[in-house]
């Protein structure tokens, strides 16, 4: 196990049984599509794949405006308008893939929700390695309703799994002939699938 | 069942019912490619080992879109994940024995009566499967050859097989004959019978040809001397091959009965009147009726056929038969020492007679000696055995007869008539079975071929030849595929009596010096254990 604390990536502020939203503190520093992260305590920490990332303003009613006519770089826009900074904010969410409960995994819904306000951390190798030793989470994927092609998400989701193996090839291989048996009887799918997950 | 299985596991049973076999879906890493029907395959059901034959692979996909936009084969990646998964292969497997678990524990391998329960796991079979099966290499059991692509040694139950008649077949050049030869070693050495071969080719008595390489090859009397006699229809022909022969086969005019031309109506073009008036001419003439009937002029026949409502015609179609009999070289008037009292003085000592027919391969010859020999042969075990019955005596030591061109003997036209058909239907009940060796089973009566005991089939092609094999036998249509199959040299198939299952196999090799030594070592242990024992006493 890695004994650096594990990097926090926000905090909740929308929460459900199946999903949760968290803003993250710095704008633009969100969690890739398809990370797998994690909230809770040792009690009962609840897995979570980022599904949707959004930056906008945050009163609902202020839209943000071109800023950029007399500036020469992106960067310079920032720079010029530190207020920015405050005024748009970064927000995530997650769908729900399973709990650790004590020490065992499980990829199933944990019993409640998340709380609001409480903190968002990124997974470790370890800790990935440890959930996606069985494929079960999969299942939830293909079966949500998401506002995102879930092919993209399941897609995405592999590959940054796949990181935390020294041997990713045979790690998406097993992953792959899982899939194909659970999608069976849909070869489009599966097959648009295996091509975004090849490396 | 909990066994080690140390050979890989292929896949898991899906479906399947006693009657039509067992559906197998392969796992992802076993390959189709790697596995072919003939093949032994054990079963680890929940209670009971089982053991059935491999008989029809095939590929499967789990979504038809799958066969109608197939993926990216040079995609290493997609190939993988797909192989054993959307696309998969499955094996269809025929269950025979049940050979662990329940009452086999205690009473050796049974025949199935249910299958497998759902998703039990397929192997390989080991060679201890087979071995359990089919026994080792002992005093009783003779080493046939290796199961297709195993090590084991595919072991026969001589005495059991020659209890029975048997047969052996096979297209042209499928080696037949290397098979036989090699069959009749063992029946030599392990059965306790005395084999009698009709060598038709000059292929079992002194030395045979391989047909690839054209080199000679061993054949009985060469490798077991003592034990076997070689007995020659054409005494210069073996004189020219340079054979030792022990004895040259004379047949009188006065040994041919009316029953041996009623045999040859075919061959001979004989009319069914004509037939008829040689048994006529038996009954008036007596026992010189053939040379008697030869000799008649057209002046005697008025005289000698009164009252036998003979037509000339009919008599005309005799004699032209009985003139292309006895033009035959090893006919003669008299004989003084008949071939079948020696051929039976060396039986009778349990010595092996080949009788080759060196030139005289017309059919005709082979018939009419096979035939009138073996009747004599047939009505003296008769009577030893009824006498060893009735006087609670030692009988006859078993005989096999051993015949090629079996159809000739035994098609359906004369099966009834000849001494074959008889021998095929009844004699086992007088220590006498037939080695049957045919290209063309579905000429043989089907009578007689169901009364085969055990059969081994090199490569057969003709649809009506494979049905006719395989008549009666359990999981048929399985067995055909199999069958159908085989390479078309040095593979055969074997069913019925003597095996516990059918099985493919190699056999065994036979034309090397290593070979050669294989047998005749056999031979030596079991004598030298003889010896010992009887030291020992």
């Amino acid at each position: 196990m890695s004994t650096e604390a594990p990097q926090r990536a926000g905090e909740i502020i929308a929460t459900s049984t199946t999903d949760f939203t968290a803003q993250c503190y710095e704008l633009y520093q969100l969690p890739p599509l398809g990370s797998p992260v994690k909230n809770g305590d040792a009690e009962l920490e609840i897995y979570a794949i980022v599904y949707n990332a959004t930056t906008s303003s945050i009163e609902p009613g202020r839209h943000p405006i071109a800023r950029g006519k007399d500036e020469t770089s992106e960067e310079a826009i920032y720079h010029s308008n530190p207020q920015l900074e405050k005024l748009l904010r970064s927000e995530f969410s997650a769908l729900v893939v399973g709990h650790k409960a004590g020490d065992k995994v499980h990829h199933y819904l944990p019993p409640k929700p998340a709380r609001i306000h409480s903190f968002v951390h990124l997974c470790s190798p370890q800790e990935i390695r440890d959930f996606s030793q069985s494929l079960g989470f999969l299942d939830i994927i293909i079966n949500s309703q998401l506002p995102i092609p879930r092919d993209e998400l399941i897609a995405a989701c592999l590959r940054q799994i796949s990181r935390a193996y020294e041997d990713a090839d045979s790690f998406l291989v097993l992953v792959g002939k899982r899939l194909a048996a659970l999608l069976s009887d849909n070869f489009s799918q599966l097959s648009a699938i295996l091509e975004r997950i090849k490396q | 069942m909990n066994q080690d299985n140390k050979e890989p596991k292929l896949g898991i049973i899906v479906a399947g019912s006693l009657n039509k076999g067992i559906e197998v879906k392969l796992d992802g890493s076993a390959s189709v490619e790697d596995v072919a029907v003939g093949r032994y395959v054990a079963i680890e059901g929940r209670r009971h080992r089982f053991l059935g034959m491999l008989t029809d692979v095939s590929l499967g996909v789990t979504d038809p879109h799958l066969t109608l936009t197939p993926p990216d084969t040079n995609d290493p990646f997609i190939t993988e994940v797909l192989s054993g998964t959307s696309a998969y292969g499955t094996l269809h497997i025929t269950p025979y024995l049940i050979i662990g678990g329940g009452a086999s524990i205690i009473e050796g391998p049974q025949p199935v009566k249910t299958v497998p329960s759902h998703f039990s796991p397929v192997y390989l079979a080991s060679d201890n499967d087979i071995e359990l099966v089919f026994g080792k290499e002992d005093k009783d059991r003779f080493w046939i050859g290796n199961p297709l692509d195993m090590e084991t040694k595919l072991c026969l139950n001589l005495p059991e097989l020659v209890k029975r008649s048997n047969g052996i077949f096979g297209k042209s050049g499928t080696g037949k004959t290397f098979l036989t030869r090699m069959l009749l070693i063992g029946i030599l050495q392990k059965s306790q019978a005395v084999n009698l071969i009709f060598d038709m080719h000059n292929e079992y008595g002194w030395e045979g040809t391989s047909e690839g390489s054209k080199r000679k090859v061993k054949a009985l009397k060469q490798l077991f001397q003592s034990k076997v006699a070689v007995f020659t229809l054409d005494e210069e022909n073996s004189r020219h091959r340079r054979v030792s022969t022990d004895f040259t086969v004379k047949i009188g005019f006065d040994e041919i009965t009316a029953e041996d031309i009623s045999i040859l109506r075919v061959t001979l073009n004989l009319t069914d009147l004509a037939v008829e008036a040689a048994y006529q001419l038996q009954r008036r003439l007596g026992r010189s009726w053939l040379r008697q009937t030869l000799e008649l002029s057209d002046e005697d026949i008025e005289d000698k056929l009164e009252g036998l409502n003979i037509h000339t015609s009919s008599l005309q179609s005799l004699k032209r038969g009985l003139n292309t009999i006895s033009r035959l070289p090893f006919m003669q008037p008299h004989v003084d020492t008949p071939a079948v009292n020696e051929l039976i003085s060396y039986l009778d000592r349990g010595i092996n007679v080949v009788l080759e027919f060196g030139r005289y391969k017309d059919i005709t010859a082979y018939i009419l000696v096979a035939n009138l020999l073996t009747r004599r042969i047939y009505d003296r075990y008769r009577d030893l055995t009824e006498k060893a019955m009735a006087e609670n005596t030692q009988p006859p030591i078993p005989l096999v007869i051993t015949i090629e061109e079996a159809h000739k003997f035994l098609n359906p036209e004369i099966a009834s008539q000849t001494i074959f058909g008889t021998i095929a239907r009844e004699m086992r009940k007088y220590n006498v079975t037939l080695l049957v060796i045919d290209q063309r089973p579905s000429g043989i009566d089907s009578e007689v071929m169901s009364q085969i005991g055990t059969k081994i089939t090199c490569l057969l092609d003709n649809e009506r030849d494979i049905d006719s094999v395989l008549s009666g036998v359990f999981g048929k249509g399985e067995l055909k595929s199999v069958l159908a199959k085989l390479a078309t040299k040095q593979q055969a198939l074997i069913f019925g009596h003597a095996v516990p299952m059918p099985v493919a196999f190699q056999p065994r090799e036979y034309g090397s010096a290593e070979s050669y030594r294989s047998f005749t070592d056999d031979a030596g242990s079991a004598e030298q254990a003889a010896k010992d024992i009887e030291e020992l006493w």
